[in-house]
């Protein structure tokens, strides 16, 4: 049997870049929240704010380190299955990789030393500070992968140059590579995206807490402080969404024409499908909602200028619809979920009775599995939508694979892969568990903590409850 | 001094530093076995805790440098050893988890199955980038386009293999010396025990892949007769290696630690000035990927350059500020493995 070596390459990718990113989002995002509760200790000096830092960072260097054991695939992984890829890319692509290992990956891989291990050999100060490059490191990293992403989908700064007999992009303009037009955009929409589920992570597991009357002081306050990240996060989000599908209007219509569904051009107004699925064959959304006319005015702010529809695209540029269709409003319908969700939070928190709320506890609970679903959902979508190129108008995916690479060596790893990736999952879900059921350890009475930052927002009253809770799990 | 070659030099400080520093974390973990206790084998552990994953970005680092400077090497190197290459990542997987996930349950049976995996992940690894280390050094069968046209069993020829062995006694013998500096006690005087040993398989495997490199791959002297300063780094290596027994004796391990690392920096040296000016030798009548063939544009090297000039200070300056925090014998504290 012949083997489709583009398509297991196109599987491994998918899944070792897929099972990666369930890591970094929450690196950076719980390491927003693990700054802002060491910020609070050594601000406040209360004991309560270093037992919640100390319990963050212990899930947190668990995360980080099967992020850092799957990131390296990563990093190999252009060279041994996409070779003729590297090859067209080096020049460009590359150094971007390689300014995000210099940059980021020895800052946060130094710190993260200090921050897991450094509680008693640094001071207070320098610890904190280690736990903000860490943070910083893991930002920095976002931003030259994402610059290096986004240089696929629009390409900018560049030349093709005849290279060794075969053609290859060139750097000519190093700042319009890195500001290329998806960069910024997608850096916002990324980082954001990686603070909601930082938030909604925490809350989950305080959540939790709560609902098992379980370290509750320490829990109502790592809930407050990621509601709020997660609620500011979510709302960024929207505005950084709304301005990234104008910028893919603009550089990538054939991308946007699959997101929405939209394959006819008209002259009147398109509507946007709320959700609905799309039928590749008869050309249409089936089972759908449409608003009339949204599409039109969320693109260019007016009823009259078309969007164009996949007709105008030729058939071999195309890119498939269902799965960047359906990818696109799962993230869609997520981000306003989660606006709504922390509204809701937000408005119960302000009159007191967010923590007797046990249903929507419950909800919390679950509700990070939510932000994973919609920063994997995005990219399905954005990488998806962006075929059959793998950089737009450049190069074709189906031109970028190894040559040399036999088929059966790549379903050889690919096996191996999702074995080990599926064990993988299995542990980190075991060992978090492991952590959250241990939980925190709290520190002793401390009449300072009366006047905490967040008192006023959570009611002292509790503060007797946990220390039993403490007791008894001892 | 042109770009390209100060892009050969960097990725040569990058291959070094990594050989160097992850050289006895991987050691460590091929030594891990030999001691029995949990006690002590969690010593063993947390004394690389803070630090393998540090060491790992040098790799990592070199992976993305390679891409950028030499992306023709980088594709070829390794697609061609694209099985390798696999078992390598899956390796580095390994170890990471066995490390992590050890300590996170007390039973025997769990710390057993994670203390084979460690053992084992690490000693693949070792073995692996000594054998691909072997066929870069040897050159390997290209293409009329620069690609691979070997097979895989081609990759597993004796001399491969033997730099494989060498690569594992090497780093058994720096990963036993940093834990001789590590350790105290009772724990110290049984590692102790063991650096003759690896020194010695070190140093007999480190004859006789000379002696087989000499014999069977002359083109590997060629450069000397252009750099016969050259010479001056296989006598210091030699005074190295020589040194390090020494140094035991004298009760001075951190001379003796600086020796191997010596003896690591010398040997990738030398292993690079063995292939220079090519990057992969090729063994057919098709052109060898070199330092000015497989290169990205001047452009692109010059921005390099400019990106190394403000990272490599700061890289060093993190490396040490981590390496000071945790100077000194391993403790077991609060958060250890």
């Amino acid at each position: 049997m012949e083997l489709d070596i583009v398509l297991l390459s196109r599987a491994q990718f998918a899944l070792t870049i897929m099972f990666h990113y369930l890591f970094p989002p929450l690196s950076i995002g719980l390491g927003l929240n693990m700054v802002i509760m060491e910020g609070l200790w050594l601000r406040t000096g209360e004991r309560r704010y270093e037992a919640m830092a100390r319990f963050w960072t212990r899930i947190f260097a668990v995360n980080f380190a099967v992020g850092v054991a799957s990131g390296i695939v990563m990093e190999f992984q252009f060279g041994t299955n996409w070779s003729t890829y590297s090859r067209f890319v080096g020049d460009v692509f590359g150094s971007a990789l390689a300014a995000e290992g210099i940059f980021a990956f020895f800052l946060e891989s130094g710190f993260l030393a200090v921050l897991v291990f450094g509680w008693d050999r640094v001071g207070r100060r320098m610890h904190f500070f280690a736990t903000t490059m860490v943070f910083c490191g893991s930002v920095f990293s976002s931003v030259w992968i994402v610059i290096a992403n986004s240089w696929q989908h629009t390409p900018a700064g560049h030349v093709l140059v005849e290279h060794e007999g075969a053609m290859r992009a060139e750097i000519v303009d190093f700042w319009a590579m890195v500001f290329n037009p998806s960069s910024m955009h997608r850096l916002g929409h990324v980082l954001l995206g990686a603070f909601i589920l930082g938030g909604f992570f925490v809350m989950s597991i305080s959540a939790w807490y709560i609902l098992q009357r379980r370290h509750e002081d320490f829990a109502k306050r790592s809930f407050v402080i990621g509601l709020i990240v997660a609620s500011l996060a979510s709302w960024g989000e929207l505005v950084s969404g709304h301005a990234q599908a104008q910028m893919v209007a603009r550089e990538q219509p054939a991308k946007l024409a699959a997101f929405e569904g939209h394959w006819t051009t008209t002259d009147e107004p398109t509507g946007l499908w709320l959700f609905g699925w799309p039928d590749e064959e008869a050309q249409t959304v089936r089972y759908g909602v449409e608003i009339p006319a949204l599409l039109t005015f969320l693109v260019h702010t007016d009823f009259e200028t078309p969007v164009p529809g996949l007709d105008q695209i030729p058939k071999r540029d195309r890119p498939p619809v269902v799965v960047p269709f359906v990818s696109y409003h799962v993230m869609i319908g997520l981000g306003t979920a989660f606006i709504g969700l922390t509204a809701l939070a937000g408005f119960l928190l302000w009159r007191k009775r967010l923590f007797e709320t046990r249903w929507l506890l419950w909800v919390f609970v679950f509700a990070v599995i939510g932000p994973y679903v919609a920063n994997q959902a995005g990219w399905v979508a954005t990488e998806v939508g962006r075929q059959p190129w793998v950089v737009y108008g450049l190069l074709r995916t189906k031109d970028a694979v190894s040559k040399v690479v036999p088929g059966e060596q790549v379903l050889g790893s690919l096996v191996l892969f999702s074995v080990a990736y599926l064990a993988l999952f299995a542990l980190w879900l075991f060992v978090i568990n492991e952590k959250v059921r241990h939980g925190p350890t709290e520190p002793e009475d401390d009449p300072r903590d009366e006047v905490g930052l967040l008192a006023a927002a959570i009611g002292a009253r509790q503060r007797g409850a946990s220390l039993t809770a403490t007791e008894e799990e001892n | 001094m042109d770009l390209n070659l100060v892009w050969f030099v960097l990725l040569g400080v990058l291959l070094m530093g990594y050989a160097i520093l992850d050289g006895f974390d991987l050691g460590v973990g091929v030594l891990h076995l030999f001691v029995r206790k949990d006690h002590e084998r969690r010593l063993v552990l947390n004394s690389i805790g803070p630090l393998w994953d540090g060491n790992e970005v040098w790799l990592v680092t070199f992976g993305g440098a390679l891409f950028a400077a030499f992306p023709e090497a980088y594709a070829t190197i390794l697609s061609g050893f694209y099985f390798p290459v696999m078992i390598v990542l899956l390796g580095l997987i390994g170890r990471a988890v066995s490390l992590e996930f050890r300590s996170k349950v007390k039973t025997p049976r769990w710390r057993r199955y994670w203390d084979a995996s460690f053992f084992l992940s690490s000693f693949t690894v070792t073995f692996v980038f000594g054998v691909a280390l072997g066929n870069i050094i040897e050159g390997v069968p290209l293409d009329a386009d620069g690609e691979y046209a070997g097979t895989l069993s081609m990759l597993l020829n004796p001399f491969a293999l033997s730099v494989g062995a060498l690569a594992v006694a090497g780093a058994a013998m720096h990963g036993a010396i940093y834990l001789f500096l590590k350790t105290e006690g009772d724990l110290q005087a049984r590692v102790q025990g063991w650096i003759p040993k690896a020194f010695g398989a070190f140093a007999a495997l480190y004859l006789g892949v000379s002696a087989l490199a000499l014999y069977t791959q002359p083109h590997l002297t060629d450069n000397f007769a252009d750099l016969p300063a050259a010479w001056v780094v296989v006598a210091l290596n030699v005074l190295a290696v020589a040194n390090i027994p020494r140094a035991i004796h004298l009760g001075r391990p951190g001379y003796a630690f600086v020796s191997s690392s010596c003896v690591i920096a010398a040997l990738t040296f030398l292993a690079m000035m063995a292939i220079f000016p090519n990057l992969v030798r090729s063994t057919t009548e098709h052109a060898s990927l070199s330092i000015y063939s497989a290169a990205s544009s001047q452009a692109t090297l010059r921005l390099m350059g400019i990106i190394a000039l403000i990272g490599m200070p700061l890289v060093a300056t993190y490396t040490a500020i981590v390496y000071w925090v945790f100077r000194g014998k391993v403790k077991l504290g609060e958060n250890a493995y």
